[in-house]
């Protein structure tokens, strides 16, 4: 019967391949960031992260580079960069994710926590020759970047996502590189998690033996 | 005697030709990729980046060369199967322009850095929406034939392919959902880990339904055709499809074991992952029980070389594949070159030598000629084999070797290497592996040659022109 009526079958077919699909893609969507996974400091991308960000899928970093701090010792250890593993909340205002599959380059989840300089000297003298900061690196340099930003469609953006942002966010972008939006972008990720308390914390007297 | 159907199959010649010639780019991509790896100075311009280059080596390999061909197999299979020709070939002939439209814009976008970096799903929206549409138009033709056949009984490779017009359909128009902010640029319609959970159901089930069920449909069809034999078990075949259909569907988190991934997800899809043998396996053991009592063609017939040694690589593909899928043997190799190793054995192992021996075979029938040279098809036979084996086998090492470095701690817990350090340890096994590209297209070199010799000897023959 089914061997001989190609309509019932190919519903069937259809059927079937639902069944797995229902339960692991489309039912999860009830639970992945619903309020339980969201994190109160994890803040949206500005214009010019979001334009790093776009950048980064231009160039297709992501081949090279994961985002995720799995949950293994030696994951945090090589990769959180004092911080934590990943956590779903912390994705919340990625589109696409950039979770990648293949390590040829470090994690980059954390990459925000790593270099304090506010003016990014390090990422930038990496950027434009990578072998000068790390001489047996096979990441190709990205010189180019150092070309205006294109803020057409930046306002656009955060209005499609749904982002907030203030004109202080959009007078920021004048004179900007496309360089600058990439590691303006590299310097927020993985940093809006409270990794390190330790400073505000109370001390309180504890036995320790 | 009844007059033979008229089947039509200039749509099927065509396709075989552009699928190869894109094949070609993809290799020829791999290997220009494989050595920016090892020599980074070559990432001479923005677009010839490895970050832009290595989707035009996926896309044109997974969509070029592997749809391509089961488009134009689907066509030939189908028409035979049903005993009836081709539903239109006026819309084949359109499927196959759309095509190359499409396979050319996707390479030349992607060089300019237009890309929603989704595995696999690549293309920005519109030319998404040209590939939703080739593959609706595909499938209409083929479902049709289906639907007019003048054979009444469905014989397995049909199952699979009907199964891949609807599987790839959905798969591929989910993952692409987004908002367009312009022509060239769209975000994702879903965000952070719901994207990566939709992303992986989909790049397993690309696995599945681009990669597995179309050259198990060709290997059903032209396993018995090359050997003279039926299949050796109609009902195993039913069992293990439905099975194989069925199971595929839950073990895309598997790609995402250790990720902010709900745990349950993850362990569904590692358990799953490790039922996924028994159907696999299924097709294997058809294969090989199809060839008891004539196992002497693996010597006599070259074509028989082509599938049982694809079927084979198939039945360790997916061995390795539900290991890889295990929590603990994750951690140790996710994210490493083994990953490449494995994938490659998948598709220049499996899909490919499957997809070579059904060429060759469609390629005489069309010509209505033997094969230009058997000898250059052997010679062609080890060349992709050898360049196959040493690029996985060097891949395979170079990830155990990463691998156990980035988890080596010292005494006091603290890590032993660098990440550098395990990236200069494993450079070696990228020369070698580039070297193995060489290999492999050499091998393709050969394959081109002798199929353009049998096309060109069946044009001089009278019996076509009869």
């Amino acid at each position: 019967m089914l061997e001989k009526n190609p309509v019932i079958f190919i519903i069937l077919a259809f059927v079937v391949i639902m069944i797995g699909t229902a339960i692991t893609m489309i039912a999860p969507f009830k639970w992945i960031n619903s309020a339980g996974d969201r994190i109160a400091e994890v803040k949206p991308y500005t214009p010019l992260q979001q334009e790093g960000r776009d950048l980064y899928m231009r160039e297709g970093c992501n081949n090279c580079h994961s985002q995720t701090v799995r949950t293994l010792a030696s994951d945090v250890e090589r990769y959180g960069n004092g911080g934590t593993y990943s956590k779903s909340g912390e994705f919340v205002y990625d589109r696409p994710h950039l979770w990648g599959s293949r390590r040829t380059g470090p994690d980059l989840a954390r990459i925000g926590l790593k270099f304090p300089d506010p003016k990014g000297a390090w990422h930038r003298k990496h950027m434009e020759n990578p072998q000068s900061v790390v001489p047996a690196s096979n990441m190709p340099s990205y010189a180019f970047l150092n070309q205006p930003l294109d803020t057409t469609y930046s306002e656009r953006k955060m209005k499609l996502l749904k982002f907030p942002y203030t004109q202080a966010d959009l007078d920021d972008l004048k004179g900007k590189s496309e360089m600058d939006a990439i590691i303006a972008y590299m310097r927020k990720l993985g940093t809006d998690v409270p990794v390190n308390k330790a400073e505000t914390a109370t001390l309180i007297n504890v036995d320790v033996k | 005697m009844k007059a033979p159907t008229r089947y039509v199959d200039d749509s099927v010649k065509g396709f075989i030709t552009w699928s190869i010639i894109w094949g070609t780019i993809a290799v020829i991509v791999g290997i220009v990729i494989s050595l920016q790896l090892a020599w980074p100075q070559l990432n001479a311009a923005p677009y010839l980046t490895y970050g832009r280059l290595r989707p035009i080596h996926t896309n044109a390999g997974i969509f070029g060369w592997g749809i391509g061909s089961f488009i134009a197999m689907f066509f030939y299979i189908t028409q035979r199967l049903t005993k009836t020709p081709l539903w239109s070939p006026k819309l084949a002939r359109v499927t196959l322009w759309i095509f190359n439209v499409a396979i050319a814009s996707a390479a030349v976008t992607l060089a300019l850095g237009i890309n929603r970096t989704k595995e696999y799903a690549e293309l920005e929206w519109p030319l998404a929406i040209v590939v939703a549409i080739l593959w609706v138009l595909f499938s209409i033709n083929v479902f049709m034939t289906i639907l007019k056949r003048k054979e009444k009984q469905m014989y397995i490779s049909l199952w699979y392919i009907m199964a891949a017009l609807v599987g790839v359909t959905v798969l591929y128009v989910v993952n692409n959902l987004g908002m367009p902010l312009h022509l060239f640029k769209s975000y994702s319609a879903f965000s952070g880990t719901n994207d990566a959970n939709v992303q992986w159901w989909y790049g397993h089930n690309a696995v599945a339904m681009v990669l597995t069920v179309p050259p198990l449909a060709i290997f059903y069809y032209f396993l018995p055709k090359i050997t003279n034999n039926p299949i050796y078990s109609h009902r195993m075949g039913i069992i293990a499809f439905w099975s194989l259909i069925f199971m595929y569907l839950w073990t895309g988190a598997h790609h995402l074991l250790w990720t902010p991934v709900p745990d349950w997800i993850q362990t569904v899809a590692m358990a799953f992952s490790i039922m996924l043998i028994a159907p696999s396996w299924g097709a294997v053991m058809n294969g090989y029980l199809t060839m008891n009592g004539q196992w002497e063609k693996m010597k006599s017939n070259y074509l028989v070389k082509f599938m049982i040694v694809g079927i084979t690589f198939y039945g360790l593909q997916t061995l390795q594949g539900p290991m890889q899928a295990v929590r603990s043997f994750s951690a140790f190799i996710h994210y490493t070159d083994w990953v490449p190793g494995h994938v490659h054995m998948g598709t220049m192992g499996w899909v490919s030598m499957v997809l070579f021996g059904a060429t060759y075979y469609v390629a005489t029938k069309l010509s209505d000629t033997e094969i230009y040279s058997v000898k250059l098809a052997n010679t062609h036979f080890w060349l992709v084999l050898v360049g196959q084996l040493i690029y996985s086998i060097t891949m395979w090492t170079a990830g155990v070797q990463q691998g156990s470095m980035l988890l080596a701690t010292t005494p006091d817990g603290t890590l032993q290497y660098s990440f550098m350090e395990t990236m200069i340890a494993i450079f070696p096994y990228y020369k070698i592996r580039a070297v193995s590209g060489f290999i492999y297209l050499a091998g393709l070199a050969v394959f081109i040659y002798n199929i353009y010799k049998t096309f060109q000897k069946g044009a001089d023959s009278p019996a076509v022109k009869a």
